[in-house]
């Protein structure tokens, strides 16, 4: 057996290196109109009017519509499964357009028109009049009594709080001889930057409305997009083409559902919605800006005596995903190093900035940077290396963690940490480095974390699969787990190859365009699901079609079904390996039989009742400029327990790309506000400063093979793990380098600067 | 409408002469894009900070996001379907790009390789740092940019002939 395991290049490879792949926008038809928004000039109010009559006067316009025109109907944006459940359902806070404006950038207005330029001079042309509200962008003023209030239904800005007792952690923080460590940890809204911008059209078909959309979620889509439209689901079509990346931002209704709406306004004709990036980065989603308060009770030797965690999520204006991905990061804290004692508590609270949705690492990069950065600074309280402090306290093997079912079965953390240890050359170089005196200081960083595989047990973990054996002998795999960029569609090749007896994954059609119509139903890609959740029903379903080929084989060969197998391609008598007929002759002979035909097929569901722990860390070497504030990154390392690795060149490029998203976390990136206005300042790529090529060092990612017993193919979440540990690695290696504790994110020269001369490192 | 917002331009465009009459205020991404179906010519920003929409004129690369399409008239243009075969032969850098699982969504993919394609058409061997300068113009928040990096530099050594650094064949 054989495809599973190996680098094999993209099934997509060859498209995507052509040019011909086709995204939303290569596939606009000629006719449709663009709609294009009118966002809100101010943070928070009321629209009193909008004036739309200078703009339906320009030439092109078809239509304007307003927040007066849209129908009062509540929906909720974020990509969670449906849950039968009403309290376990999205909060649905959203209109298509809005009269109460929450944020600098929410949607006020749209103007339909047959060309592009006369749809922004529309937008241009619409006079706004408002009643502006004071507002509030800091999470912590925004739980002040007093503070201006964002929605009715949720008194203090409160969307939710949650907490965690374990233990008792009032007694236990009387213990004799602790040392107590504090510190507040504050990270900062991002954004996720693909670079193909969202951006979707919609037409009306026979009464039923499709919407082509760059969406990392088709089926989710559809449900949010009939919520909207008040429409059944299965009115609503929606059918998801290659996307240029999505990384959490597509994990969510952005504007699918207004583009839906307009075109029922127009008569059902088609209608697009292109997002700019400077509209990106503003009115669709951004990460959880959450500061963390933690306060941890050690022991000498460094163990835990008691920890409190407080969590305090920026939500923006709507609330999208809301408290889940603060909820997540407050979970992780009471695994990764155990302790007896805790309290946590999180809050989750609407401020006027950008929405705040999922973006890669939902919550652990940030509860990452956080934690990571506090196990440091216990160790420098204690004067104990900080790897060594990890190895002793960080999650023992046989960890269970009794709500998810999770278990650590090998030691992975050690053997990660080991295996960086490595490649980094630690032992040397700290000591070596420890010897910097001068301006440049060269330091060590070191940062773990773990995430789960998918939403089970909080939401549905489902997947379904449809094969179909093709006249030649190849298969057509169908299912709901997107292609967005990662390389799905390769490890799903892979595995049906192997599961049905292919020769080569490049006998495995993977189809890869999702339509709701057609497509068996899904989630999409979100929480590092795919190839774990995929895998389920992958064997599920290619052994259903091979016992369905067996079965027909059985009637031309006369052999029993369980002596018979297929390997590579081929209908083989196990006994004697003999080969009886290839799947093609087989294909052939079942479809033109006069006296049974048979298309054969297989489509299966299966529920997912696992979760899987995923490990990880990641090693840096810095080189601080003490009185240039600059730090230079001279290298850096990610070891992942991914499981099983499906395609090792794909693993490797994922963890590539999560690393360099942990570097502008760390170093560079962060959206930053006018406190005056709530104006965004730095909406664009220019000023937001995404890493380029030239910021980083070679990315080394290396892995720890431990196979995953409740996967079918041995393997767990690898999307967004690589993204979680590489700020808090870097904080950790300046703190070696210099001493000094940065506790915010980005550490750029201007944090650097205030912190070094707070520290009087720039005394002279 | 306004008078004179429409002009002739005459262009080769992958190795074909063409002429279109354009919107004066169109840029050479809008042309391409969508009088020619030149769908490799991808838009992240429109206003030159990502690359993704890079061609080469006359053998130079330029964002066409920001380059009109009138001053189109009378240049040689290459876009990435310019660099496939007639039998859908695949260029050497194409090639690397897929070896060296430098594509993930594909979005940056043809402005990279177009990047690609100027700096290895002037033969020089480029040290590390100053290939990193020269594909600075570019964004990719997929790939990390280390399988781009690998690609341009395992094909920039191929075509010199010096193909033996370790490390690259890995």
């Amino acid at each position: 057996m054989g495809e599973v395991g190996k680098k094999q290049v993209r099934v997509d490879g060859y498209d995507k290196a052509t040019g011909r792949t086709k995204y939303y926008e290569d596939l606009m038809p000629r006719d449709a109109l663009y709609a294009r928004i009118k966002h809100s000039e101010i943070a928070h109010g009321y629209v009193k009017s909008v004036d739309t009559s200078a703009a339906e006067a320009i030439d092109g316009v078809v239509k304007v519509l307003t927040c007066f025109d849209v129908p009062d109907i509540p929906f909720p944006t974020a990509g969670h499964p449906w849950s039968m459940d009403p309290g376990h359902q999205d909060v649905a806070d959203r209109l298509l357009l809005n009269r109460h404006v929450r944020y600098y950038g929410d949607d006020v207005a749209v103007v339909i028109a047959e060309n592009e330029v006369a749809a922004m001079q529309g937008v241009r042309a619409l006079k706004v009049e408002y009643e502006e509200l004071p507002f509030v962008l800091d999470v912590q003023k925004a739980m002040e009594e007093g503070a201006p209030q964002l929605h009715e239904a949720y008194p203090g800005n409160i969307l939710k709080h949650t907490d965690m007792r374990k233990g008792d952690y009032a007694a236990a923080i009387t213990e004799e001889g602790l040392i107590k460590v504090e510190g507040w940890y504050d990270t900062p809204s991002v954004q996720h930057c693909h670079i193909e911008n969202f951006g979707c059209f919609a037409y009306e078909e026979n009464g039923r409305v499709t919407v082509v959309s760059s969406t990392q979620i088709p089926h989710i889509i559809r449900r949010v997009v009939g919520q909207a439209l008040g429409r059944p689901w299965a009115n609503i079509r929606i059918i998801k083409p290659y996307i240029g990346g999505g990384f959490g931002n597509k994990q969510d209704a952005l504007y699918e559902p207004l583009c839906a709406w307009c075109s029922t306004q127009v008569g059902g004709r088609c209608v697009r919605v292109d997002c700019s990036r400077e509209e990106t980065f503003v009115s669709n989603r951004v990460r959880h800006a959450i500061r963390f308060h933690i306060v941890s009770w050690v022991r000498p030797d460094g163990t835990m005596a008691a920890r409190k965690v407080e969590c305090f999520s920026n939500q923006g204006s709507y609330a999208s995903h809301g408290h889940s991905i603060v909820a997540k990061a407050m979970g992780s804290f009471a695994q990764i190093y155990p302790c007896d004692h805790m309290e946590c508590d999180a809050w989750t609270v609407f401020t006027n900035r950008p929405t705040a949705g999922a973006m890669r690492g939902y919550g652990m990069p940030q509860a990452s940077f956080a934690n990571e950065a506090n196990i440091d600074d216990i160790a420098k309280a204690l004067n104990i290396d900080p790897l060594a402090l990890r190895e002793k306290i960080i999650m023992p093997k046989g960890f269970r963690d009794a709500f998810s079912q999770n278990e650590n079965y090998e030691d992975s953390f050690r053997q990660c940490l080991e295996k960086g240890k490595a490649y980094i050359d630690y032992d040397r170089k700290v000591a070596e480095f420890a010897k910097d005196t001068g301006p440049i200081r060269r330091g060590i960083g070191v940062a773990a974390f773990w995430y789960n595989t998918g939403v089970y047990p909080i939401s549905l973990e489902t997947s379904s699969n449809r094969m179909l054996l093709n006249l030649d002998g190849t298969v057509t795999m169908q299912c709901g787990e997107t292609e967005i960029g990662q390389g799905a569609d390769t490890a799903y090749a892979q595995m049906t190859a192997d599961v049905v007896g292919l020769k080569s994954y490049r006998d495995v059609n993977v189809v890869s365009c999702q339509d709701t119509d057609i497509t068996p139903t899904g989630l999409g890609a979100y929480a590092s699901r795919q190839t774990y959740m995929a895998g389920f029903s992958i064997r599920q379903t290619g052994e259903l079609l091979k016992k369905k080929i067996l079965e027909y084989a059985c009637e031309v060969t006369r052999q029993t079904v369980g002596n018979m197998d297929i390997v590579d391609g081929n209908i083989v008598r196990k006994p004697d390996g003999r080969v009886l007929m290839s799947l093609s002759e087989l294909a052939m002979t079942a479809q033109y039989n006069p006296v049974h035909s048979e298309h054969i097929t297989a489509e299966s569901t299966y529920t997912i009742r696992n979760n899987a722990y995923s490990f990880g860390c990641t090693f840096v070497e810095v080189e601080v400029d003490v009185p240039m504030c600059k730090v230079m990154l001279k290298d850096i390392v990610n070891v992942h327990d991914c499981g099983q690795l499906i395609n090792p060149a794909l693993a490797e490029a994922q963890v590539h790309g999560g690393m360099s998203m942990a570097i502008g976390y760390g170093m560079g990136e962060q959206l930053l506000f006018d406190e005056k206005t709530g104006k965004p300042l730095n909406n664009n790529l220019l000023d937001y400063k995404l890493s380029t090529i030239m910021d980083h060092p070679h990315l080394e990612a290396q892995f720890v093979e431990n196979f995953e017993p409740t996967s079918p193919f041995g393997t767990k979440a690898l999307g967004e793990p690589p993204a979680c540990s590489g700020a808090p690695a870097i904080r950790n290696a300046i703190l070696n380098a210099t001493g000094v504790s940065i506790d915010q994110n980005p550490m750029n020269p201007h944090i650097l600067f205030k912190r070094f001369a707070e520290e009087g490192l720039l005394a002279d | 409408m306004a008078k004179n917002q429409y002009k002739l331009v005459t262009c080769t465009i992958n190795g074909r002469e063409v002429e279109k009459m354009v919107d004066v205020r169109a840029s050479l991404t809008d042309m391409l894009r969508n009088d020619f179906s030149l769908t490799s010519v991808k838009k992240g920003c429109e206003v030159g900070e990502c690359g993704a929409c890079n061609v080469l004129i006359d053998g130079e690369c330029f964002n066409s996001c920001l380059y009109l399409a009138v001053w189109a008239e009378g240049k040689n243009i290459t876009t990435l379907e310019g660099l496939t075969g007639p039998n859908g032969e695949l260029s050497d850098i194409q090639q690397a790009f897929i070896d060296e699982t430098a594509i993930q969504c594909g979005f940056c993919t043809p402005g990279f390789i177009m990047t690609a394609v100027e700096i290895l058409n002037r033969g020089v061997e480029y040290s590390d740092d100053e290939l990193r300068k020269l594909l600075s113009g570019h964004l990719c928040r997929c790939t990390g940019y280390e399988n781009i990096f690998k690609a341009v530099k395992k094909t920039m050594l191929r075509r010199l002939g010096k193909l033996d650094d370790p490390y690259l064949n890995t």
